[in-house]
């Protein structure tokens, strides 16, 4: 079992924030849009300069070179994007059982990524974040483009590989009711930082 | 040889047709016609206080009086670098990275070309290292100058697809890997057109200039074929050390993509 701390992160667009989330744990964030969740996740990744301090265990995240950082502690970004022309090429291999749960078959490996749908470009993304298997995931409204149905295919991957694996979440989030069915713990975030509120 | 020396009344037929020119313009309400008539001005004085520049040069060989101007060149190239960059690198970095390139490529295939190639005792006689730098170094420079634009230009426009590699856990140099290599042949393919199509498109300003002032063609052409040899491989060395230095700059220790680094 392990743990994320994070103490006082912030930066000129963000106010510090701290926080901490146990292994197996799901912690949701909500706020209104301009707020900085986004820009959270992205300083939790060290992707942005930030002050503070952000530790797995007792190791710091400024000990542990820049890419394995980003490999433990996984982030998807709201909109996914795409650098090469087919799926294979972005990701070693996928789980066939992640997969299958997100509703693909084993040759959207060979897909061209010009003919991805949004929602389907979303839920790769993910796999592809999988695939890493991060000890921490950042989700950055990972269900945002979703239909229904793909919505409940994803929540149900990402709290099996929570509990199983298991991995911390922070789940960015403007679903009141998802935030009930995913979230051990539920915070908001405004100017003034992190605050708790209940489920 | 037999140099057909030219008389203030030859260039005066030549400049006359410039003032046609601009009389023309000014009939046609192009609004060009004192753009043109500056223009004319500074390429009569600039050149000649070159040539008095030379002049002086030539009459003295001294190592420090060729560093001098030599510096002095490198550092007008590498402004000339920066000046060109939509987007330039914050603080030094855009003067220093292109400046520091050119030196690298140019000072090293020209001295090259001078002690082993062509030979000139003492090797800085100025005849021959000046044009020499000159041409190396203006060359380079445009190749410096459009690696480094490509570069920049990419990065930001592809910053959500280098991002999304940083977060996977590519290393900055990864994730700007195919970046990097077309903003290279993006320097370089200029020159490579040039050499492709010398001869036949154009004949090089340099050959034409040799041969109109009575040096045999064969002996033109082979100085235009090691000049364009030694422009190519200036260009291009000095092209892919700009590159890469810029696009290590482009990243922090944290391998963070650093694009509040550009103007």
């Amino acid at each position: 079992m392990g743990c994320l701390h994070i103490e006082d992160v912030g930066n000129d667009l963000l106010a510090a924030v701290s926080l901490e989330v146990q292994s197996g744990e799901c912690v949701a964030v909500s706020g209104a849009s301009g707020t900085g969740k986004s820009l959270l996740l992205r300083a939790i990744a060290d992707l942005d300069m930030h002050s503070g301090e952000i530790r797995l265990d007792d190791i710091s995240c400024q000990d542990i070179n820049a890419q394995n950082w980003r490999k433990r502690v996984g982030l998807l970004v709201a909109e996914s994007a795409w650098w090469q022309e087919t799926v294979a090429e972005h990701m070693p291999a996928i789980e066939e059982s992640n997969m299958h749960a997100l509703g693909f078959d084993t040759n959207v490996a060979d897909w061209s990524i010009s003919r991805l749908s949004t929602g389907e470009k979303q839920r790769l993304a993910l796999l592809r974040l999988l695939a890493n298997e991060p000890e921490f995931l950042l989700l950055d409204e990972p269900t945002a483009n979703l239909d229904p149905e793909s919505v409940a295919k994803v929540e149900a991957l990402l709290l099996r590989y929570c509990r199983e694996t298991p991995a911390g979440i922070i789940w960015v989030s403007h679903d009141p009711s998802q935030i009930k069915r995913i979230a051990d713990r539920h915070f908001s975030l405004s100017s003034k930082g992190l605050e708790e509120v209940s489920l | 040889m037999n140099i057909i020396s030219l008389s203030a009344f030859d260039l005066s037929l030549a400049a006359l047709l410039v003032v046609l020119l601009s009389i023309l313009g000014l009939i046609l309400q192009l609004g060009i016609t004192r753009q043109l008539l500056v223009a004319g001005l500074r390429t009569t004085v600039q050149l000649l206080l070159i040539g008095v520049i030379l002049k002086t040069l030539f009459e003295n060989t001294n190592l420090w009086y060729m560093a001098i101007i030599a510096m002095l060149m490198l550092l007008l190239a590498g402004r000339e670098v920066m000046a060109r960059q939509t987007h330039r690198y914050k603080g030094m970095w855009g003067f220093a990275m292109g400046t520091t390139a050119m030196f690298v490529s140019t000072f090293t295939v020209t001295l090259l070309a001078l002690t082993v190639i062509i030979n000139t005792d003492p090797w800085y006689t100025p005849q021959y290292a000046i044009p020499l730098l000159g041409m190396m170094l203006g060359n380079t420079m445009t190749g410096i100058a459009l690696g480094l634009e490509r570069l920049t230009q990419a990065a930001r426009e592809k910053r959500s697809q280098i991002e999304a590699q940083l977060i996977l856990g590519y290393s900055g140099s990864e994730s700007v890997s195919s970046i990097r290599r077309e903003a290279m042949r993006y320097g370089m393919i200029p020159i490579i057109n040039a050499m492709a199509a010398a001869g036949i498109v154009s004949l090089p300003g340099m050959m034409t200039g040799q041969i109109l002032s009575g040096t045999p063609p064969l002996e033109a052409v082979k100085y235009q074929i090691l000049i364009m040899f030694l422009i190519t491989a200036g260009t291009g060395f000095g092209t892919v050390v700009a590159v890469i230095m810029g696009s290590r700059r482009l990243f922090d220790g944290r391998e963070r993509l650093r694009l509040d680094r550009l103007n």
